[in-house]
């Protein structure tokens, strides 16, 4: 029989509705493997076997009993512990929230429940989403599946890891700067970062507001669109979700698919290659050039210098809006409170204790520089100065996509780096997101897609950005890109990875 | 060399309502440095004449019709809480601290 956790996501909505295997099976499948495999690779926080079996059985009964159902119905899911399930752990990597159980849902999770997928668990991540690598998990990293001693990426690599692993077929991650994107090219898989309102944000745990987007992660471009496509959309109870309907992104992914890329412009950024990026990531992003040439279409090469400024911006926004997003963990209403070792039991100094006492130095890092950055006397020359890089970045898009379709880089600068390897250097941490904090920036859609293994075997990511509101481009493209190195491989890159457990 | 003091990191801390260690606020001093750092870089571009920019797409205020919706249960919301009582979030001694 099958191996039903080695399918994508497509294929195993098309296996379920043929009833050629059931949903409790796949998801028998699915559970069976993260018991074999999660001691190495430690993708998930929580696993939820009951809550996923029982949607599992619920989805075979009504289409047994001919009910129409989602595309996806059946297709199980992992989802970030940074998203809000409610009566599911929901501790966002964070010991502030050890034992919390949500009483609501995300707006996306209740649309992943509407439509019948059954979700596995929640997914490790870096402490509230601060970090490249998941070594700011208060409950331990997660591992490379590609290399156990490397990491998966970050804040996402817990998702990513996941579906790399086949534990998974479809995981949701959120993107700040790039904690979709990097993880997927470190680990070979698929991430995309929808624009800016285009999934809600209802029921994340907020990081930087004017920055955080959810998106799919995924082993295909297609099962990118088919997820992208459930949860994306307005809503009401996010009053930053743009109103209009999204473009169609399925269609667009298996237009993309039959691999004509005639009369497009394809933007080579120049600030997003070069130094510090290393050779045989430079050599995967050559190749993939080629490939869109051959594709049909024509290569040009764009300027945006202020990118060279978005890193430091990224570092003033960033930290200020999350140390006001995180005022909210204070010991009062919901998580952890400690109480001071001394002294008067006051709600102020319970705070501080619970605070000192439950968020992790990364954590604390942000939060202290974020409140520096808003501090009296600073916050127009801090905060201020840094907005209008934002508007710099926005005018340098604009110019590069009256000369291009879409724009191309490298995900990030380097393959999986080994645990540990810069845990303490924070700047080197941070150099990582270099390729995709320009796109939260200026709010436009961007997805990784694997485009091989470097000179030390290790996977590459190939980075597409399309203007707001074009997130049917990144599939077009991306899919194209796809079916083009597959047919050079002969496979999925995947299909490499060395075998677990 | 730092340019932020211990003294400062221990007031922003304050502020921030997170207790440190003696030992995190001689970490944090150090590391700090990088805003220091990342505003000097963007100063270099963000002159009078570039306008601020908030928000990744235009936006204005959004309006709804003011009908009355469900909230969540009281019973659920207390249940995740550190204390409870009498139907509300019980909370340590709030008044008179000063």
């Amino acid at each position: 029989m099958t191996d039903l956790t080695r399918l994508s996501a497509a294929r195993l909505a098309e296996t379920l509705a043929a009833g050629e295997a059931s949903s409790v099976e796949a998801t028998r499948a699915h559970l069976d493997r993260i018991a074999a495999v999660e001691g190495d690779v430690h993708a998930f926080l929580h696993v939820s076997s009951e809550d996923a079996l029982a949607t599992a059985a619920d989805v075979d009964a009504r289409r047994a009993a001919g009910e129409e159902l989602h595309p996806l119905a059946g297709v199980p899911i992992a989802v970030k512990d940074v998203v809000v399930t409610q009566g599911m752990p929901s501790t966002a990597g964070s010991k502030i929230l050890e034992g919390w159980i949500p009483p609501y849902d995300a707006t996306l999770v209740e649309k992943i429940r509407a439509a019948g997928l059954p979700i596995l668990g929640k997914t490790n991540m870096d402490e509230f989403a601060m970090g490249s690598s998941t070594e700011h998990s208060a409950y331990g990293n997660s591992h490379n599946p590609w290399d156990l001693e490397r990491t998966p990426g970050g804040s996402g690599g817990g998702s990513a890891a996941a579906v790399a692993a086949f534990e998974a077929p479809l995981a949701i991650g959120t993107d700040t700067g790039g904690s979709i994107r990097q993880p997927g090219a470190v680990t070979g898989t698929v991430g995309v970062k929808p624009t800016y309102g285009g999934v809600s944000r209802y029921g994340l745990i907020a990081m930087a507001s004017s920055l955080d987007q959810a998106g799919p992660v995924t082993r295909t471009v297609l099962d990118s669109a088919l997820l992208h496509e459930l949860i994306g959309g307005h809503d009401p109870r996010d009053s930053t979700s743009i109103p209009e309907p999204l473009p169609a992104l399925v269609a667009a992914a298996r237009q993309g698919a039959l691999g004509d890329l005639s009369g497009l412009r394809v933007g080579v950024v120049t600030q997003l290659q070069g130094d510090g990026y290393q050779p045989g990531v430079l050599a995967r992003f050559q190749e993939s050039l080629e490939l869109l040439t051959t594709a049909g279409a024509e290569v040009v090469e764009v300027s945006c210098p202020s990118f060279e400024s978005a890193l430091a911006a990224y570092y003033l926004i960033m930290p200020a809006e999350a140390s006001s997003n995180l005022a909210k963990f204070d010991g009062m209403r919901f998580g952890l409170r400690v109480e001071p070792e001394d002294g008067p039991i006051t709600a102020e100094r319970v705070m501080a204790a619970t605070r000192g006492a439950g968020f992790g130095d990364e954590v604390k890092r942000r939060v202290i520089l974020g409140t520096y950055a808003l501090s009296a006397g600073y916050y127009d020359a801090y905060y201020g100065s840094a907005q209008k890089v934002r508007t710099l970045i926005q005018r340098d898009f604009a110019a590069a996509f009256g000369q291009a379709d879409v724009l191309v880089s490298p995900t990030a600068p380097t393959t999986a780096f080994r645990l540990g390897e810069k845990l303490d250097d924070p700047l080197a941490m941070y150099l990582n997101d270099v390729a995709t904090i320009p796109a939260n920036l200026a709010g436009v859609p961007g997805i990784s897609v694997p485009n091989g293994l470097s000179d030390d075997g290790l996977p590459v990511g190939f980075q597409i950005l399309a203007p707001a509101k074009a997130d049917d481009r990144l599939y077009r493209v991306g899919a194209a890109l796809e079916a083009a190195l597959e047919s050079t491989w002969g496979g999925p890159l995947l299909d490499r990875a060395p075998e677990l457990g | 060399m730092s340019t932020i003091s211990r003294d400062e990191v221990a007031r922003v801390a304050a502020l921030a309502r997170i207790d440190l260690r003696e030992d995190e606020v001689d970490r944090l001093a150090g590391e700090l440095d990088v805003i220091v750092d990342s505003i000097a870089r963007v100063n270099e571009v963000a002159t009078p004449d570039v306008p601020a920019t908030s928000h990744p797409l235009p936006m204005t205020n959004v309006f709804r019709e003011d009908v009355p919706v469900p909230a969540l249960p009281v019973a659920d919301v207390l249940a995740a809480a550190p204390d409870a009582q009498d139907g509300r979030f019980a909370v340590p001694q709030i008044l008179g601290e000063e």
